[in-house]
């Protein structure tokens, strides 16, 4: 966990914090969807409006848990990461247009994976029982997630042959 | 621009309809990010926000905003932003440009802007190459960056502009990295809150002409010392540093510019006869 990650002390905390995890990935992979659709990548845009769709059920799923409790308002209190990213947003300086589902589903795996061991380690600090209790439970939805992406990654292997060596459409260069 | 909002505004405000164009992995998406998420912050309603800018990748950030905006002449931004601070100085203004568009043909503009010390932002995203023109050197480039433009490299040494800034007067300067937006949104919140000329530096990489430039994340780290109110102590540390330095180096305390106390000429016909020979 970042130095900076913010703390979980009450229940209320946990469910914005979570709250916020999911809704940065929502943005991550509506930016990355965006950007794949202008850069005439369909198949990219697709993995990742599906990616963007299944965080935001997450999301709502969480809102829900919560009941009456304004999530969102208390997440923009106390969810915030002043110099990191929150754990399960994807890295947008890693996108290339030429990516592969594959790569995309690495991309995702990499974000699942920081999520899982945000939320252990919360779950390793947690006092509180009620904290404890979800953290757990967001342990077990995170390794859902995590093994999800394995297997999707076999259902999209990488591309055969490898990627190709060098661009296939090299950038207009004047250079 | 939206009529009616929350309010509280959420980063998600400041964003217009318009998709952006940027390749994947540039650096300018942080950039646009870490923009919503300083007004959020800020408080400031998208009708109290201009985002002004010249012409570049980096400049075509006012047309992803849901704020006023203002896509200039290349070059010339600082100076429509400075008049148009002078006239509506209840506005926030904010200046987006690039390394080519503020320090080849901007860099005079960049020069008495510092020295004006106008209340506004200055943030150039420094990819070290003009992107939008495909790959060719800006003042910044290394002096061995090989391209068929200048083979083997300019050999001119890069134009140093945050020592420049300091040199020249601005009040208030940082370096910040793309791929760090939460930690840009702070300095951004920072610099607008600051008075007087405030110049952000944001290291952006352009990954399709510098696909080195991938690799800054792997170099940047946080300036080992606080900001400093000393502009020479403060020009001195950049000078030696290893460009990867982040954070706020200088705040200063020069009062901002205020225009001339008098009559303001609002009628044009008066205007016109003020400068009748
Ligand atoms: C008067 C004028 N001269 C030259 C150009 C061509 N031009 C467009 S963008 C650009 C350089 C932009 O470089 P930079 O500011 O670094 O932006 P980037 O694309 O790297 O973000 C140039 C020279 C122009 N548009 N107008
Ligand atoms: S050419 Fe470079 S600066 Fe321009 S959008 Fe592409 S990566 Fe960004
Ligand atoms: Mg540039």
């Amino acid at each position: 966990m970042s130095a900076d990650a913010p703390r979980a002390a009450s229940l209320v905390d946990l469910y914005a914090i979570a709250y916020q995890i999911e809704a940065d990935a929502v943005e991550r992979y509506t930016m990355l969807a965006d950007q794949m659709e202008m850069h005439n990548n369909p198949a990219l845009v697709d993995v990742f409006r599906d990616l963007a769709r299944a965080e935001g059920i997450h999301r709502d799923q969480i809102c829900r848990m919560a009941g009456d409790f304004d999530v969102a308002a208390h997440a923009h209190k106390v969810a915030r990461w002043r110099i990191g990213e929150s754990p399960e947003s994807a890295d947008l300086g890693a996108a290339q247009y030429l990516m592969t589902p594959h790569d995309a589903l690495q991309m995702a795996l990499a974000a699942e994976q920081r999520a899982l061991e945000f939320f252990r380690e919360l779950l390793g600090n947690a006092v509180d029982a009620d904290v404890r209790h979800l953290a757990a439970e967001l342990v077990e939805e995170e390794t859902g997630h995590v093994a999800l992406c394995h297997r999707l990654l076999l259902r999209y292997p990488p591309p055969a042959g490898g990627r190709p060596a060098g661009d296939p459409d090299p950038p207009a260069s004047q250079a | 621009m939206s009529a009616t909002l929350a309010p509280a505004c959420r980063p998600a405000d400041y964003r217009s309809a318009v998709k952006p164009i940027w390749c994947p992995g540039c650096g300018d998406y942080h950039v646009l990010m870490a923009f919503t998420r300083a007004f959020a912050e800020l408080g400031v309603r998208p009708e109290q926000v201009a985002v002004v800018s010249g012409i570049g990748c980096s400049s075509r950030i006012p047309a992803y905003m849901n704020c006023y905006g203002f896509h200039g002449v290349h070059g010339r931004s600082l100076a429509v932003a400075a008049g148009l601070k002078i006239v509506r100085p209840d506005l926030t203004v904010v200046v987006a440009s690039g390394d080519g568009d503020g320090y080849s043909i901007g860099g005079n503009h960049f020069l008495h802007a510092c020295r004006r010390n106008v209340d506004l932002t200055y943030v150039v995203m420094d990819n070290h190459i003009y992107g939008m023109t495909k790959g060719q050197p800006s003042p910044t480039t290394e002096p061995d960056f090989d391209t068929a433009l200048a083979p083997g490299g300019t050999g001119v040494r890069p134009f140093h502009p945050l020592v420049i800034a300091l040199a020249s007067g601005a009040n208030f300067v940082a370096r910040a990295f793309s791929g760090n937006p939460a930690e840009t949104a702070g300095i951004l919140v920072e610099a607008v809150r600051h008075p007087g000329f405030s110049f952000v530096e944001v290291l952006s990489p352009c990954v399709t002409y510098r696909p080195d430039q991938r690799a800054w994340k792997d170099r940047v780290h946080r300036a080992p010392v606080d900001a400093t109110d000393d502009a020479a102590r403060a020009a001195r540390r950049v000078m030696t540093d290893d460009g990867f330095n982040l954070g706020v180096l200088y705040r200063g305390n020069r009062p901002p510019y205020a225009p001339p106390a008098g009559k303001a000429i609002t009628d044009l016909a008066e205007l016109e006869r003020e400068f009748e020979l």
